[in-house]
């Protein structure tokens, strides 16, 4: 348009701000540079609630489909266990069932439910509204990202109804096996899960190159980058995270899907199987296992970090007191993420791939838990000396630390390579990811609805029934994993149909027995929490503003639920960082990013 | 009160349970009993780090839980803690990596007197390979496997000649003599794992793998495919037979040699024509 009439409209705003009812402090709050986003306001019902370009209702869709393929994936683990558990008594899974199973739990629930929900859900639904943005830059694309999720989601539902089912490659999917006919879902279902993965990969693209973008350019004037919340901070390193490693997968799927179909070698060797040259020659099995593993460990990072920045300020906001530390955090979630591409072997001890690649993978792992542990004592150092309240969000934080401590230790058994090479491929390894990469963030899942819940909907989820979901949810699933890892230092190895007719492993049925039953409590106390979440939309307690009293913008909105566009007629301006409760020298006990220092003019607050 | 209680006294069930655990490695058979020491190593210093860090938070959540008279500290970063706390952290991280890779290097180090023998995986089963009297194993092609010629050996290759055959689920070793074990697949990936001897390591199929390990005990001890190769997984199974020298001795030379075996197996593909013809 006419290039004038915007250059005036940004001086008369800059006017605005400088001569404006806030005293800005001269070198802290820079004018705006460019004029505000016009957004696309919903006509219709199919608009505004269906093809939505409102990243909130985007948000909520994303976290709604995630929740349903979860629920599939939670279904699947019950038959699994109970044939683990009582095999003579529940009979009805064959292998062939079982490890179609095993494969569509763990992929659904690392891929379709914690990335898509984490950064699909919680990434839509917080970013703009904690950097102080009306939208994502580009909320098309953000409505096509999700409907790219649905179709990838859609497709992979698909495949238990094609001939032979799903396909049963495990969720790694390591090739020969996975297209040959020994294993099942050779057929048509490995086809819909390399095509399902693709999709993904593209839709997710679409939305991460908008998280990245709108948390680098849309930011409300005064939030640098170190004012920034956590969680924001965690879902941005999250999302650089898939944008890099996604490809690796993205190339992996279209190559073995090649493979597949047009008869390919790049994952193929001489093969002789069923009695019969397959005819392939020159490809590499391992090849596959360096594309799958350097999306797949950063994919461990892309469902950790948006936990560690949510469960960093929920500790923080609950217990009353600043998150201790920051400028660390925000550096051990960085230097985090670079690491995780650089360890991604440490799934290969036992690969077969060149053996002195063991030092160099090993050395990298052992790194990395240097920054995770600098965050782990921040989080309890954040809770020494404050005033905890143990809401339930504070609970689930309190059960989130203590899995992700478990389930990091025991990652530092298997990240030293002569540690995994009797463990590697047993239940130890099975209970260490789910304790650290399943529960862990689960909890942080769960207490992060209970904190925005009231948010989002206006209304508070009931608190009993929170405890509740929280006691059993946490005491059980601890009571799963912790001593599942003691199955593996027996030997018992992972993706067996039945085993306990070895003589000192049958040692271990009484223990899987209670792992069975432990299981299914955890699983149906979930709909407790359903219940509890479909209950409380409509009648549960209403919530006045800022239940919990915190400091980020997304709780300064003019309205509650925020309306499209977020902020009113105009977009905050950000002075400090969130983390302001207790100052000493003030009587309020918090004090909101968008409070101008003029306002608490004896707060005795650390420049931020 | 009530929460830290509850959280403290999971971290001292965890402590027992391990304590008392009755689900524990097997005894080990073979000369990585050092990896069972670094995993106790691992144990006692990162089960501290937890037991340390639990405790702590239980003690901040029983001790700072809410009053309404009380105004949490603001202290938004302590540099000189935070430095103590990571040059703590890197100094026990040293002490679990240091001797991990000392014995990781003992681990891909063959020794010289080790027997190499070959073990092949196949869906869904293991079938083995002695060298014979040379001691060197002959040549392997996928493309040369035919019903006469099981194991694709190359019959040009003169070591190949002596090579022996076992075509079983059962392999026999002699006590206390290290073995490189060449491992070798047909079809998919495979992994040959003993519980007891502790090592294992992924066959494929276009490369040759291997590991090595000393037996050092007698008795029979059951082999388990650890990596997923499709719906027979769970089923393939084989086993290893540690024995004293001389029913090693035995048992060896009741098996037949490549060389032998192809002349069986064309005598009996003639034998099977004539019959057909009539």
């Amino acid at each position: 348009m006419d290039e004038e009439n915007n250059n005036s409209k940004i001086e008369t705003k800059a006017a605005d701000s400088s001569s404006g009812s806030y005293v800005t402090p001269a070198n802290s709050t820079p004018v705006s540079e460019i004029p505000e986003q016009e957004l696309y306001h919903a006509k219709s019902f199919w608009t505004r609630w269906v093809f939505c370009q409102d990243a909130k209702v985007i948000g909520v869709q994303y976290a709604l489909t995630a929740t349903a393929v979860g629920l599939i994936g939670l279904v699947l683990s019950w038959g699994m266990r109970l044939q683990l558990g009582f095999p003579e008594t529940f009979s009805f899974l064959g292998p062939a069932t079982y490890y179609q199973s095993v494969t569509m739990h763990g992929m659904i629930m690392v891929v379709y439910l914690l990335t898509a929900l984490f950064l699909g859900g919680f990434g839509n639904y917080l970013i703009p509204l904690m950097v102080g943005a009306r939208d994502m830059v580009f909320p098309y694309l953000n409505m096509v990202s999700f409907w790219m999720f649905l179709i990838a989601v859609l497709v992979l539902i698909s495949s238990f109804f094609v001939p032979g089912g799903p396909t049963g490659a495990g969720w790694t999917l390591y090739p020969p096996q996975a297209i040959l006919p020994g294993t099942p879902g050779s057929e048509m279902g490995i086809v819909l899960m390399l095509v399902s993965l693709s999709l993904f990969v593209i839709g997710f693209t679409m939305g991460g190159l908008n998280y990245v973008i709108t948390i680098l350019q849309a930011r409300t004037r005064g939030m640098t980058l170190m004012r920034m919340p956590l969680t924001i901070w965690g879902i941005f390193t999250a999302t650089v995270l898939a944008l890099l490693a996604f490809p690796a997968l993205f190339v992996a799927c279209i190559m073995m899907t090649l493979d597949n179909l047009l008869g390919t070698s790049f994952f193929m060797p001489e093969i002789f199987t069923m009695g019969e040259q397959l005819g392939t020659t020159g490809g590499s099995p391992i090849l596959f296992q360096h594309l799958f593993w350097f999306f797949g460990h950063p994919e461990v990072y892309i469902v950790a970090l948006p936990a560690f920045g949510i469960v960093s300020d929920l500790i923080s906001v609950h217990a009353r007191k600043n998150i201790f530390g920051y400028r660390m955090m925000v550096w051990a979630i960085v230097i985090i993420g670079a690491l995780s591409f650089v360890v991604w072997a440490h799934h290969m001890y036992v690969s077969g791939m060149n053996p002195y690649f063991g030092f160099f993978f090993a050395t990298t792992t052992l790194i990395i838990a240097v920054p995770t542990a600098i965050k782990v004592y921040n989080w309890v150092l954040t809770l020494w000396r404050g005033n905890i309240h143990l809401t339930i969000p504070m609970l689930f934080s309190l059960g989130f630390i203590v899995t992700f401590v478990n389930g990091g230790i025991t990652g530092l058994f298997l990240g030293n390579v002569i540690i995994d090479i009797p463990l590697s491929d047993t239940y130890f390894v099975v209970a260490h990811f789910h304790m650290v990469m399943g529960i862990a963030p689960l909890m942080v899942i769960f207490g992060a609805i209970y904190h925005w819940f009231p948010l989002i909907s206006g209304r508070h989820l009931n608190q009993t029934l929170g405890k509740i979901h929280f006691w059993i949810s946490f005491v059980g699933a601890y009571a799963i994993y912790f001593p599942m890892h003691y199955l593996g230092f027996i030997g018992v190895p992972r993706r067996y149909y039945e085993m306990y007719d070895s003589p000192y492993m049958t040692t271990g049925v009484g223990l899987n027995q209670f792992i069975t039953v432990a299981a299914l409590i955890v699983g149906f106390t979930q709909i407790l929490f359903l219940y509890n979440i479909i209950h409380s939309a409509f009648y549960g307690e209403k919530s006045e503003k800022n239940p919990w009293k915190a400091n980020s913008l997304e709780w300064h909105t003019p309205e509650m639920p925020p309306a499209h566009g977020n902020f009113g007629k105009d977009l905050p301006v950000v002075y400090r960082w969130p983390y302001d409760f207790s100052v000493p020298g003030i009587d309020r006990e918090y004090i909101p990013q968008h409070v101008s220092p003029s306002e608490v003019p004896t707060a005795k607050v650390e420049k931020t | 009160m009530f929460v830290a209680i509850i959280f403290f006294l999971i971290i001292i069930a965890s402590v027992i349970f391990h304590i008392w655990s009755p689900w524990w490695w097997t005894p080990v058979a073979s000369n990585w009993g050092n990896i069972d020491s670094t995993i106790e190593l691992t144990f006692w210093i990162t089960g501290s780090v937890f037991v340390a860090v639990c405790s702590f938070m239980s003690y901040c959540v029983w001790r700072y839980r809410y009053r309404p008279d009380r105004k949490a500290e603001y202290k938004p970063e302590d540099k000189k803690l935070e430095i103590r706390l990571t040059a703590l952290t890197a100094l026990g991280v040293i002490a679990l990596l240091a001797p991990g890779l000392v014995v990781w290097n003992k681990y891909v180090t063959v020794p010289e007197n080790a027997l190499k023998i070959e073990v092949v995986a196949y869906q869904w089963g293991w079938n083995y390979r002695l060298p014979g009297d040379d001691g060197i194993l002959g040549t392997t092609n996928i493309s040369l496997i035919n019903d006469e010629n099981p194991y694709g050996l190359n019959p040009e290759d003169p070591n190949s000649k002596d090579d022996i055959i076992v075509m079983d689920a059962d392999l026999h070793l002699e006590l206390n003599q290290p073995v490189k074990v060449e491992l070798r697949s047909y079809d998919v990936l495979h992994n040959f794992y003993v519980p007891q001897f502790r090592a294992k390591m992924d066959t494929l199929p276009g490369i040759v793998t291997f590991y090595w390990f000393t037996p050092t005990r007698t008795g029979d001890f059951e082999v388990l495919c650890a990596e997923y190769c499709g719906t027979g997984h769970y089923a393939m199974r084989g086993k290893v037979l540690v024995d004293e020298k001389t029913d090693y001795t035995n048992w060896l030379a009741k098996q037949i040699t490549h060389e032998k075996m192809l002349a069986q197996n064309k005598e009996n593909k003639k034998l099977l024509i004539a019959e057909i013809k009539n």
